[in-house]
């Protein structure tokens, strides 16, 4: 099993060093032919305008809607932000994979950046985890298929649907692999 | 211990999120809003880039908070703004007004010539400029939460930029080969803490994220700086002093994505109408050198 990182930009590296970890192959993705040899794919935490923009540019925009449809893709703030159906309060046409509307910088500016538990559900008992937060994106809205697997006080910040795995935080910012581990599985179970 | 503090966690985190990515030096909002189309991932805000107050002299001082609020308003990327050397209370007004990012920065005339800023008071992190791994790693101490080298401001040519980078990965690899009786020796002689230099030995980097910065002008100097080890490039009066600054923006985004992709830069390269037009270092007079300023 490869997974691909996107590395258009962004914290990839820090997501590569969490499968390092693990002990699963990964490759970097900047171009659409970097993706053929992946099973599956996470996109990082950075700023999804640049994503966006980039993404277009180089072809791999359309090759990720495919790529999303028939495998497993995870992704974090930015990268949740990308795979949204709609962004609430920024004109940006997105990946459109899995069906959330999410608000931008939902919580401020850095300065209300933060660190906190959360509870997560991934195989039927709830854990708490520790989540960092910066300039965050918040789901304000999820629609069909969708299953809510984490919260932190009244906001879902960890959903999915059978292809797509999205935190709202930055768990590539921790030690604690439990949620790439959750997404290798699903990368699994979708091959 | 700083490196396992929460709240310097949270700091280095957005550093983080700026990786691989280009920040551009802004004077308005309109400016800003190119620099978000063109897919920066930050914009520095100020009255004036680097170039011009070089030329125009006198005491640079931060920028109207008005003006950055302005710039705040127009776009949905992080804001930097700059403060002076040493000068808390304009720190203290930017983390106010909400900036993401303080770069207490040597293009403005230092406010003070003993003391940097002692950033842990602040919940907003700061980026600091580095010639060398002694003064990169003083900042991180007073709590920089990203690095960049200093390079000379407002020129166009990269020359220091590379000088600094340069020294600063030498001196990573040197570190590595220390053994550990010799690393309070070796920090007593670059004037740094021990722990952070135990730190790089241990990692084989710096404790947080390193940018380029100081005399970017096209798209290959960002592929240049990108393969010495800067992980970001900051852009200052390159694109809005150049002819075309959409075009050269992002290009130079291009550049820095794609910075082992020859191709790629070539593509990003062709066509460019005229850069800034820069100047040689040994133009400028000593005492009048950006980058000496800050200890």
């Amino acid at each position: 099993m490869k997974i691909g990182i996107l590395a258009i930009q962004g914290d990839f590296e820090l997501h590569a060093q969490m499968l390092k970890k693990i002990g699963v192959a990964w490759q970097l993705v900047r171009l659409p032919q970097d993706l053929s040899a992946c099973d599956g794919l996470i996109i990082p935490g950075g700023e999804s305008t640049t994503f966006i923009k980039l993404l277009k540019k180089s072809g791999l925009y359309q090759e990720l809607k495919t790529f999303g449809q028939e495998k497993t893709i995870m992704g974090t703030c930015a990268g949740l932000i990308i795979l949204s159906k709609r962004i609430k309060n920024y004109p940006l046409e997105t990946l459109a994979l899995i069906d959330l509307e999410v608000e931008r910088n939902a919580y401020g500016r850095q300065i209300d950046s933060f660190i906190d538990d959360i509870e997560i559900n991934l195989n039927g008992t709830v854990k708490t985890f520790e989540a960092v937060f910066i300039r965050a994106p918040k789901i304000v809205r999820i629609g069909r298929g969708v299953v809510p697997l984490g919260k932190h006080k009244s906001d879902i910040v960890l959903a999915e649907n059978p292809h797509i795995l999205v935190a709202t935080f930055h768990p590539e910012l921790t030690e604690d692999t439990r949620i790439h581990d959750y997404f290798l599985k699903k990368v699994a179970a979708n091959l | 211990m700083l490196l396992e503090d929460k709240n310097f966690k949270l700091k280095v985190g957005l550093a983080e999120m700026l990786k691989g990515g280009v920040i551009m030096d802004v004077t308005n909002a309109e400016q800003a809003k190119i620099a978000e189309d063109a897919g920066a991932v930050a914009v520095m805000a100020l009255e004036r880039i680097p170039a011009d107050i070089r030329a125009q002299g006198g005491v640079a001082r931060m920028s109207d908070p008005k003006l950055i609020k302005e710039i705040q308003e127009a776009v949905s990327i992080p804001v930097m703004a700059k403060c002076r050397i040493g000068h808390f209370a304009e720190a203290q007004i930017l983390e106010s007004i909400g900036v993401d990012f303080i770069d207490e920065s040597e293009v403005l005339t230092p406010a003070d010539e003993e003391y940097h800023i002692d950033k842990h008071a602040f919940k907003v992190p700061f980026v600091c400029g580095c010639r060398d791994i002694g003064e990169a790693l003083r900042r991180i101490a007073e709590g920089a939460a990203l690095l960049r080298t200093k390079g000379e401001a407002g020129t166009g040519n990269i020359v220091e930029a590379v000088r600094h980078m340069r020294a600063i990965q030498r001196a990573i690899k040197h570190i590595t080969t220390l053994g550990n009786e010799e690393l309070v020796t070796y920090a007593k002689s670059i004037g740094a803490p021990v722990e952070l230099v135990k730190f790089v030995k241990e990692n084989g980097r710096l404790p947080v994220p390193n940018f380029a910065a100081g005399g970017v002008a096209t798209p290959a100097d960002a592929s240049l700086m990108m393969q010495l080890g800067a992980e970001s490039i900051f852009v200052g009066s390159g694109i809005f002093k150049s002819e075309d600054p959409a075009s050269r923006a992002k290009a130079i985004v291009m550049a820095t994505t794609h910075y082992m992709d020859f191709d790629i830069v070539a593509k990003a390269s062709e066509g460019l109408k005229e850069a800034m037009r820069g100047m040689d270092i040994k133009e400028i007079p000593e005492d009048q050198l950006l980058q000496t300023r800050g200890w």
